[in-house]
């Protein structure tokens, strides 16, 4: 797979390691929701279709990117810089 | 119909027109005391052990496809009981005396093959962790035996054990490990469901779930509703689009995993083998292949194929373990989709909805847990309380902080 990273154009996942769903993003505080916090840590949508997901370009720039795929084609939709994403969602640093 | 040498041997005299279909093709009933939603390995395993050990009922599985074309059907065969922790050596080993039986048992050949399963260790380190499995093991009732580096040799002597990073230095032998066939075990669980009175009905997807005040009352499926008083899903695959049917969220992402076969050759390797320094294991089918596999691609997929960075993983450890592998071409790769759990073991439990069951969460280690995962599932189905050897295999464990996590990697899929 090729995946279009937001600055360096289109790298080989090789490059890139694999967190996950990018509702990890949205952490819950553990301790005022216990419960919240369990289902963020182990309860996944893991939809058959469109899956936005986080990737860490660990052999590149080191940046944290959430890629839009399609999990059942391996079809990727597009990238963007999780940072972006992050601020977009109210999170100032 | 009983399969015997007599049987066979009259068969030929008559021309081969006794024999009648294994199963047969049913259309669903409106409705049945149990219903298995998935006809793979587990689901097929679950019928025949509800429908012989359990109880008579009127049992149906439902299957989306063709019987055993999952994962059943997409894997490499192995079967062992070497695992290390406390809520799955006794599961595993429970699996292991009934493959022991199977062939018997349900009237069927599975060549069931035990040709000893070994696992290499290249560091002393790994062989204190390998001891000490191998303690758990024999103290879990199954077998194990600790080889040293020239045992190792006796066996295959073809391996590298001079590599300068990772020599052989010994390995962890479990003689009662080894391969069976894969598609015989889903066609010998459905011959015998079927022989017990169960409709096998394919071609049926489920579509959704009619629940009423937390009951489950049936299915909706492609062949129109069929109600039931209890129902099961063994679907691991596609456990989370099944169950969020249901309403249900799991701790579960589905990865793909692949497999190798090479051309046929001779006979080279008699047992299964993995490589301790990566991930690689290896062993040669009875029409000469090496079948071997590696680890998942690590991202979430329901593709059932996967991609070249895994391959050639895969191919640098048989180069590692055994150089001669170079010259054997690649006959086949394919790709099975695994229900990679956050502790990366299995789920066989009920669910928030009564008399809805769930099996699943069975990562890339199901094949092997079949018969097993069938009868603990048929005895959670039937009595409402699991099994003794699978009590630690529930959805809430993360919740209560008793996750069964072998490789220590916490909640990340991809890593176990």
């Amino acid at each position: 797979m090729l995946i279009p990273h937001p600055i360096l154009g289109l790298r080989d996942a090789q490059e890139f390691t694999y967190l996950g769903d990018a509702a990890l993003i949205d952490r819950p505080d553990g301790l005022a929701n216990p419960e919240a916090f369990h289902d963020y840590l182990y309860l996944r949508d893991n939809p058959a279709g469109i899956h936005r997901e986080l990737w860490f370009h660990e052999q590149g720039d080191r940046s944290w990117i959430v890629v839009t795929r399609n999990t059942v084609t391996h079809e990727i939709l597009g990238a963007v810089l999780a940072q972006d994403v992050a601020r977009a969602r109210g999170r100032s640093r | 119909m009983r399969f015997s040498a007599l049987r066979v041997f009259r068969e030929a005299l008559t021309g081969h027109k006794g024999w009648t279909p294994t199963w047969r093709d049913p259309d669903p009933q409106p409705s049945y005391d149990i219903i298995i939603v998935g006809g793979g390995g587990h689901g097929l395993a679950a019928a025949y052990y509800l429908a012989k050990e359990f109880r008579r009922a009127r049992i149906a599985v439902l299957e989306r496809g063709w019987i055993g074309g999952g994962n059943v059907g997409r894997n490499t065969t192995i079967i062992r009981s070497n695992y290390l922790l406390d809520g799955n050596q006794p599961f595993y080993e429970f699996s292991m005396k009934l493959w022991e039986g199977l062939e018997q048992d349900f009237n069927y050949n599975a060549m069931v093959s035990q040709r000893g399963i070994l696992n290499l260790f290249h560091t002393d380190a790994q062989r204190d962790a390998y001891t000490r499995r191998g303690n758990a093991m024999i103290l879990h009732g199954a077998d194990a035996e600790l080889l040293d580096r020239e045992q190792v040799r006796a066996m295959y002597p073809f391996l590298n054990f001079d590599h300068a990073r990772f020599p052989i230095k010994g390995g962890l032998l479990q003689r009662r490990g080894g391969t069976a066939r894969h598609d015989a075990v889903a066609w010998g669980y459905a011959r015998g469901a079927d022989e017990h009175g169960v409709d096998i009905i394919q071609n049926c997807a489920v579509t959704g779930f009619r629940i009423r005040n937390g009951r489950v009352l049936g299915v909706e499926t492609t062949r129109g509703y069929i109600g039931a008083l209890k129902v099961g899903i063994a679907v691991a695959g596609n456990s989370s689009t099944v169950m969020a049917m249901a309403g249900l969220r799991l701790p579960i992402e589905s990865h793909v995993l692949q497999a190798f076969v090479t051309e046929g050759l001779k006979p080279v390797i008699d047992g299964v083998m993995t490589f301790g320094a990566g991930h690689f294991y290896v062993s040669q089918s009875d029409k000469g292949g090496l079948v071997f596999g590696g680890d998942i691609d690590g991202y979430n997929s329901y593709a059932q194929r996967g991609n070249l960075p895994v391959i050639e993983d895969v191919a640098e450890g048989g180069m590692a373990l055994m150089p001669m592998i170079g010259r054997a071409r690649l006959l086949r790769t394919w790709g099975g989709i695994m229900d990679m759990s956050m502790d990366g073991s299995p789920f066989i439990d009920r669910t928030p909805v009564e008399g809805l069951y769930f099996n699943g969460g069975w990562c890339y280690g199901g094949f092997k847990a079949t018969p097993a995962s069938g009868y603990c599932f048929a005895h959670l189905i039937a009595r409402d309380e699991p099994h003794p050897t699978a009590v630690a295999y529930r959805l809430d464990r993360f919740r209560r902080g008793a996750m069964i996590d072998e490789k220590g990697q916490g909640a990340q899929p991809n890593l176990h």
